[in-house]
């Protein structure tokens, strides 16, 4: 069964440095790191310490709120580095790296006669669990909950992003044994979406799941649009959602029993020499593959991730839990002779005020990270709705956020939304406003307050 | 570059002192910012405050220039010795005029700005860009400048800083100025004299018991609400060759402005498209009301209700207002839907002041104001629609 979404409002942003479809090898990082700001609103407490050895898959912290909520090494090797920020909290753990890889001891798991129960206690004790996340809030779901439906974006349509088709391409079985497994978690269905375009989706042709084709600029490719078009969160409801990547990851848990990081990922970017695909693992180093790839300058920006929703690394960092691509672009710390007035025609705008973006459609850009502009207040109106497709007003969300008015932010439809549903507004705000950081804060204190 | 990097030497240097936001404002203008994006997205579109303000402005230029033109040419018209409206005598009247207008409306404003800036330590913020355009282009003309200026303190502080400055303001700054100075100098603002150039200093001549002829400065609104025909055909309406306000005469150069604004999709056709809906509406039912015989000719709103109803659109400060003033983003209605709702009810309103309210018959100033005020009601009932809906579907879902 197959249903089309198609969306209007939104803006395609085309940039130099699609990642080429060949995959390399990367090399073996020696040090992996797992980023505890990738959980976010997780406090870990650890199982281990430094230079205690480690399987891949073995659990090195565990959730404070939930015990059996288990966080694995994507690599075997030993634990060099616990580092630790203020008030003694942990930011990052480092793994130095076997030269063999040993994985912790699992059996492959039996889907056809597994209850909810089972199924979810090993994905727990497995360290696949951070994996699913919730709306309402966009954290890492809570185990003792059943959500409505499940939700799946098959199709990235952000920027520079990886393609699903291709990174996924072969990963069938893996895939189908994850949303066998994730359909009999939740009452309702496990929906999935795909490009329209797409013609070779391994997403396409799955069992137990529902198949929306989606079309559009982007955020078409975005969770929320799919939740908003098929089943709106309302006050009360829980969804899940995941990336498909790691569907791959869950199901090649499910079938061998063996907790697999590797991962492909894509490196793209105007400051890339030469973009393409590789093959690593979580938490490796990013210099394993950027370097190999090869960048043009040294004043660049490292993003993991895709431009609009990525975290800024330096090249020496790692890797993202749930990212899978890598994306490196010129910074933009320079100053611009009269750049508030000059005709523009090297830059994205959705306005025609001498900006000739329009003009050129297909053109693709080379974009840095310059702000062009400075913080203001909110002035200008109606441009958000332009390139926000779901039914909620963002200006006024934004606001309700800002000033902490809880009863607002619950009526405008804070519980349907996700940071990076704010990327494209924060993109086309002439007040060069921070919307994702707005609508973070604005979902911790909901989760605080009403949780 | 030299420029460039001495700039940004004294910009390290004033870091963290009162003097930052005041050099930082002057900066910013030469050069865009060396800022990065720190949180969020990684990229920004190429549009910033000061290029949206940058283009109203440009917007209003042609409207102002033939503001120039147009005080000589009004002014020579009185005095019985008419001169070629694109003539040379015409526009140096003009701009002796005007120009300190303009540089009074930018110097004390901008003053003000900074002085507020460096109190409360923010950035000097571009609101005022175009507001300091807007006022020397909605005063009569033979304003004194002292006035001018006590009006714009008045408008940007009561109007916009006691809110917080840009962007925090329920009333626009620029109409703020234009009200202040209607019912403060009364007398001066609403007398037939004060729009054309020469007929104030004249009527004191006579005053004074010299021997020379009254020269009149009435706008047609003026006229009509005193029932008097104008005395001008739809074409100099249109084009703007009729005393008002400096920048306000001319319909053509106006609905240029308001065509580039929305081509640039900088002002909102919305509201552009309503209020002229809403004042075409108002218009045909007061010439119902004409033409049903409901009033009579010797009515005091005869006048006005009879012109025909597009007229309206053409005469007086209605077009400035709705393609410049009315669109202001921070106090319009800030919902699409909303948009249309303020921008009716601003075209239905002039009209109905305009022909019910002889003493100011320029009704869009005050009809702009009353819903700047009434912006966020609307506001508030858009977004309860939308709350409504949410509500219904989850009631929909537990029912």
């Amino acid at each position: 069964m197959s249903n089309d979404i198609r969306i209007k409002k939104g803006l395609d942003i085309k940039l130099i440095g699609q990642a080429e479809e060949t995959t390399e090898e990367a090399v073996p990082s020696n040090i992996y790191a797992i980023k505890l700001s990738d959980f976010h609103s997780i406090t870990p407490k650890m199982l281990l310490k430094v230079d205690d050895k480690v399987k891949a898959g073995q659990a090195i912290f565990f959730n404070k709120s939930n015990e059996d909520m288990l966080f694995v090494s994507p690599v075997s090797g030993i634990i060099t580095e616990i580092e630790r920020g203020a008030r003694r909290k942990i930011l990052t753990i480092k793994i130095q790296a076997d030269k063999e890889q040993v994985y912790a001891n699992q059996s492959a798991f039996n889907l056809e006669s597994a209850s909810e129960e089972s199924i979810k206690k090993h994905l727990l004790s497995a360290g696949c669990w951070p994996f699913i996340k919730q709306r309402p809030y966009d954290i890492i779901a809570n185990p003792e909950n059943k959500p409505k439906a499940i939700f799946i974006s098959g199709y990235a349509s952000a920027p520079l992003a990886a393609n699903y088709d291709y990174v996924l391409a072969g990963k069938e079985k893996e895939l189908q044994a994850a949303v066998t497994a994730l359909s009999k978690l939740t009452d309702g269905k496990v929906h999935v979406s795909v490009s329209k375009k797409s013609t070779a989706s391994p997403l396409a042709n799955l069992n137990d799941v529902t198949v929306h084709r989606v079309s559009g600029p982007h955020p078409s490719g975005n969770v929320s649009t799919l939740i908003a078009k098929v089943d709106p969160i309302n006050k009360g409801e829980i969804v899940w959602t995941l990336n498909p990547q790691d569907l791959v990851i869950i199901g090649e848990l499910l079938l061998t029993g063996k907790f697999n990081a590797e991962r492909i990922v894509a490196l793209a970017g105007s400051s890339v020499k030469a973009p393409k695909y590789y093959k690593t693992k979580v938490g490796a180093e990013v210099s394993t593959f950027l370097y190999d790839a090869g960048v043009k300058d040294n004043n660049i920006r490292v993003i993991n991730g895709n431009v609009l929703t990525g975290s800024k690394i330096t090249p020496d960092g790692y890797l993202g839990y749930y990212e899978n691509t890598v994306t490196a672009i010129p910074e933009g710390n320079d100053y611009e002779f009269f750049g508030w007035n000059k005709p523009v025609l090297n830059k994205v705008s959705t306005s025609r005020a001498l900006t000739f973006s329009w003009l050129f459609p297909n053109k693709k850009y080379d974009l840095n990270t310059n702000t062009n502009g400075e913080h203001r207040a909110f002035v200008v109106t109606g441009n958000y709705e332009e390139v926000f497709p779901l039914d909620i007003y963002p200006l006024q969300l934004l606001k309700a956020s800002m000033v902490k008015d809880l009863d607002q932010m619950e009526q405008l439809g804070m519980y349907e939304v996700a940071p990076e549903d704010f990327a494209l507004t924060e993109f086309v705000c002439v007040s060069k406003q921070p919307h994702q950081q707005i609508i973070r804060e604005g979902l911790d204190l909901m989760y605080k307050e009403i949780g | 570059m030299g420029l460039k990097n001495n700039l940004h030497q004294l910009k390290e240097k004033y870091k963290g002192t009162k003097m930052a936001p005041a050099f930082n404002a002057i900066h910013t203008f030469l050069y865009t910012p060396n800022e990065t994006t720190h949180s969020g997205g990684h990229i920004r579109m190429a549009d910033d405050l000061k290029r949206t303000m940058n283009t109203v402005i440009m917007a209003m230029v042609p409207c102002l220039i033939f503001g120039m033109f147009n005080a000589g040419y009004q002014h020579f018209n009185a005095l019985g010795t008419p001169v070629d409206f694109l003539s040379m005598d015409a526009f140096l009247i003009g701009l002796k005029k005007i120009l300190p207008l303009v540089i009074i409306s930018y110097g004390v404003g901008l003053a003000v700005e900074f002085i507020f800036a460096m109190i409360k330590g923010h950035e000097v913020e571009e609101g005022y860009l175009v507001s300091g355009m807007l006022i020397p282009l909605i005063v009569p003309v033979d304003i004194p400048l002292w006035m001018l200026a006590v009006a714009v303190i008045f408008g940007v502080v009561i109007g916009k800083e006691v809110f917080g400055g840009t962007g925090m303001n329920i009333l626009n700054p620029a109409l703020t100025v234009r009200a202040f100075l209607f019912f403060a100098y009364p007398t001066w603002m609403s007398g037939d004299k004060v729009w054309v150039h020469g007929a104030v200093e004249r009527a004191n001549q006579m005053a004074a018991g010299q021997d020379v002829d009254a020269i009149s400065g009435e706008t047609i609104l003026g006229s009509l609400a005193q029932n008097n025909a104008p005395g001008y055909d739809v074409a100099d309406m249109f084009f703007g060759f009729i005393p008002g306000s400096v920048g306000e005469t001319s319909t053509l150069l106006i609905l240029l402005g308001g065509l580039f604004l929305i081509f640039t999709k900088i002002g909102s056709w919305r509201i552009m498209l309503s209020a002229t809906l809403g004042a075409l509406v108002m218009g045909l039912i007061f010439n119902g009301v004409v033409n049903a015989g409901w009033i009579t000719e010797s009515s005091k709103f005869y006048g006005l209700m009879s012109t025909e109803f597009w007229h309206h659109l053409i005469i007086g400060g209605f077009a400035f207002g709705v393609v410049f003033m009315a669109t202001d983003p921070v106090t319009a209605s800030q919902t699409n839907k909303g948009k249309w709702i303020y921008g009716f009810l601003i075209g239905f309103i002039s009209i109905l002041i305009r022909v019910f309210n002889p003493a100011y018959p320029e009704g869009v100033m005050l009809a702009i104001l009353l819903m700047n005020v009434f912006a966020p009601t609307i506001d508030h009932y858009v977004l309860q629609g939308n709350i409504k809906r949410r509500m219904k579907r989850l009631k929909l879902k537990t029912a």
